[in-house]
């Protein structure tokens, strides 16, 4: 009998495979992954265990299914599929057949069109991807790392820590930019200045200059960064090739509806940072949402719609999830919730509490509502403004 | 059932206090509470089985993967 095949066996794909099996649905479920390991942890990937030299037992994923009710296929990868018939087609040439499909292939890190050298220059989102960096800090005095979003600024700060002089360079003018706006990245610049990294920001790498490894980058308006390796923190592609050709919208991810399901059947769900979907508890645009918090509650919430759907053709009330986020720089803990990137009007964008060159919360409104709050510490305040922003978003949503 | 937490392991994130408040509960430094009853390892009391949902959701939540469930 065709089962459930969950495809993506990371955070997202796991927590979706043990909801299901959770729910009590008895038809079987497989959790496919190309990866050659179970699932586990990717955030210490650029911390944790970049500093201590964890081992991968640390950063396992615990599941929390009992032991045979979800089973689990490594180094297997996903070609393509075809919904109508319930089939997904594997490099080896091997096929599942489904009754129920979890889309959960996550991203893969872009890497910069510019010349470089073929060694030396690195992307960090697996774990192979961590031990071939640990491997190539041998030696290196000096690290570059290209893009100042979230990945790139926690990297900077772990590779500051173990005592690399590290340069970070982007275009835009201050760190972590599109989530956290002009004001609160200015004063995360000014910090992580202070700690000793070195920001070339509002400039564009052109070429990194090297013959078989990297010596310099050298940007757009002539300056130049000396480096022995180079990480590339840039964004990242959608995994969907393996959906195409059944007719979906994959141009930024799988278009989902407020159920998380896609193809206009409830059957077929996607999760975590794969899946472009509207949270009506904001608006109805259909977006991405590269958080780890995210990849759990869209797991969770998926393998349980699934589970009911299956098991007595119900349906799962709209999923509506409040966003959380944090990362770990230096002493400091950023943590928001609700949708800050939401809110670019730096009129609408406000300190709540402390003060920017230290602790602090930053509101981010849109018209009267807190659709989003940031937290520089205050680490014992987050309950507090969780809830504001669930209140908030609670009362616009009564009155509209 | 017990609820075990790995205090060496556990960042004071306080997810686990929105999935189960009933267990969880950061103190007033913004630590987890159970770090002033114990040091390395904390183990739960005997909890009902009523909680076991939201304990699942708490140990899913939590990014340093230090709860876990026993029994
Ligand atoms: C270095 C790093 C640090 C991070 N730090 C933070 C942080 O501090 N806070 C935070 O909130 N978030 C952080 N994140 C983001 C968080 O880890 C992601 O949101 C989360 O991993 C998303 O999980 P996912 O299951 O959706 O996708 P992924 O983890 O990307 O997993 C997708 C899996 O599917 C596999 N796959 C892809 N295509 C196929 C195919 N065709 N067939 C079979 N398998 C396939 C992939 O190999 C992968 O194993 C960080 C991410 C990285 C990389
Ligand atoms: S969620 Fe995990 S890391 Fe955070 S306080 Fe709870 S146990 Fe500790």
């Amino acid at each position: 009998m065709a089962g459930v095949v969950v495809v993506g066996a990371s955070l997202g794909g796991l927590r979706a495979a043990d909801a299901l099996a959770r729910s009590g649905y008895g038809g079987g479920i497989t959790l496919v992954g190309d990866e050659p390991h179970p699932p586990y942890n990717r955030p210490p990937l650029s911390k944790e265990a970049l500093v201590d030299e964890q081992e991968f037992e640390a950063i396992r994923l615990r599941s929390s299914s009992k032991g045979g009710a979800v089973n689990l296929v490594t180094g297997l990868h996903a070609v393509s599929a075809d919904l109508s018939r319930g089939l997904v087609f594997f490099s080896n040439g091997s096929e599942m057949a489904f009754e129920g499909l979890v889309a959960a292939t996550g991203l893969r890190p872009r890497a910069l069109p510019i010349p470089k050298p073929g060694a030396g220059v690195l992307v960090l989102r697996t774990y192979a991807d961590l031990l071939r960096l640990r491997g190539e800090l041998a030696g290196v005095r000096d690290v570059a790392i290209i893009g100042a979003g979230f990945i790139g600024c926690a990297l900077a700060a772990s590779l500051t820590q173990l005592g690399y002089s590290v340069s970070v360079i982007a275009p835009e003018d201050v760190p972590m930019l599109r989530p956290l706006g002009e004001e609160l990245g200015g004063a995360l610049l000014r910090h992580h200045s202070a700690q000793g990294i070195k920001f070339g920001l509002s400039r564009l790498p052109v070429t990194i200059e090297g013959d078989a490894r990297p010596e310099r980058v050298v940007c757009n308006d002539g300056s130049s960064f000396d480096a022995q390796l180079v990480i590339e923190a840039v964004g990242s592609a959608t995994n969907t090739e393996w959906l195409e050709g059944n007719g979906l919208e994959l141009s930024d991810g799988i278009l989902c509806d407020e159920r998380l399901s896609f193809g206009g059947q409830g059957r077929f769900l996607a999760v975590g940072d794969v899946a472009r979907f509207p949270n009506l508890a904001f608006d109805a645009v259909p977006r991405r949402v590269e958080h780890w918090g995210i990849a759990v509650d869209t797991g969770r919430y998926a393998g349980k719609a699934l589970g009911r759907l299956l098991t007595s053709g119900e349906a799962e009330p709209a999923f509506k999830p409040m966003p959380a986020f944090w990362s770990d720089q230096f002493e400091l803990r950023i943590q928001s919730f609700g949708m800050p990137g939401l809110v670019t009007d730096p009129a609408a964008i406000r300190v709540l509490e402390g003060d920017l060159d230290g602790e602090v919360v930053v509101g981010y409104y849109r018209e009267d509502t807190l659709v989003g709050v940031v937290l520089v510490g205050f680490v014992q305040s987050h309950l507090k403004y969780r809830a504001a922003v669930a209140e908030s978003l609670a009362a616009a949503g009564t009155s509209s | 059932m017990k609820v075990i937490v790995d205090l060496n392991k556990c960042n004071d994130h306080g997810q686990c206090v929105y999935s189960a408040p009933d267990v969880f509960a950061l103190n007033d430094r913004g630590e987890l509470s159970f770090r002033d009853e114990a040091r390395d390892l904390y183990v739960s009391g005997e909890l009902d089985e009523s909680l076991r949902d939201v304990l699942e959701e708490a140990a899913d939540i939590c990014p340093m993967q230090a709860i876990e469930i026993e029994g």
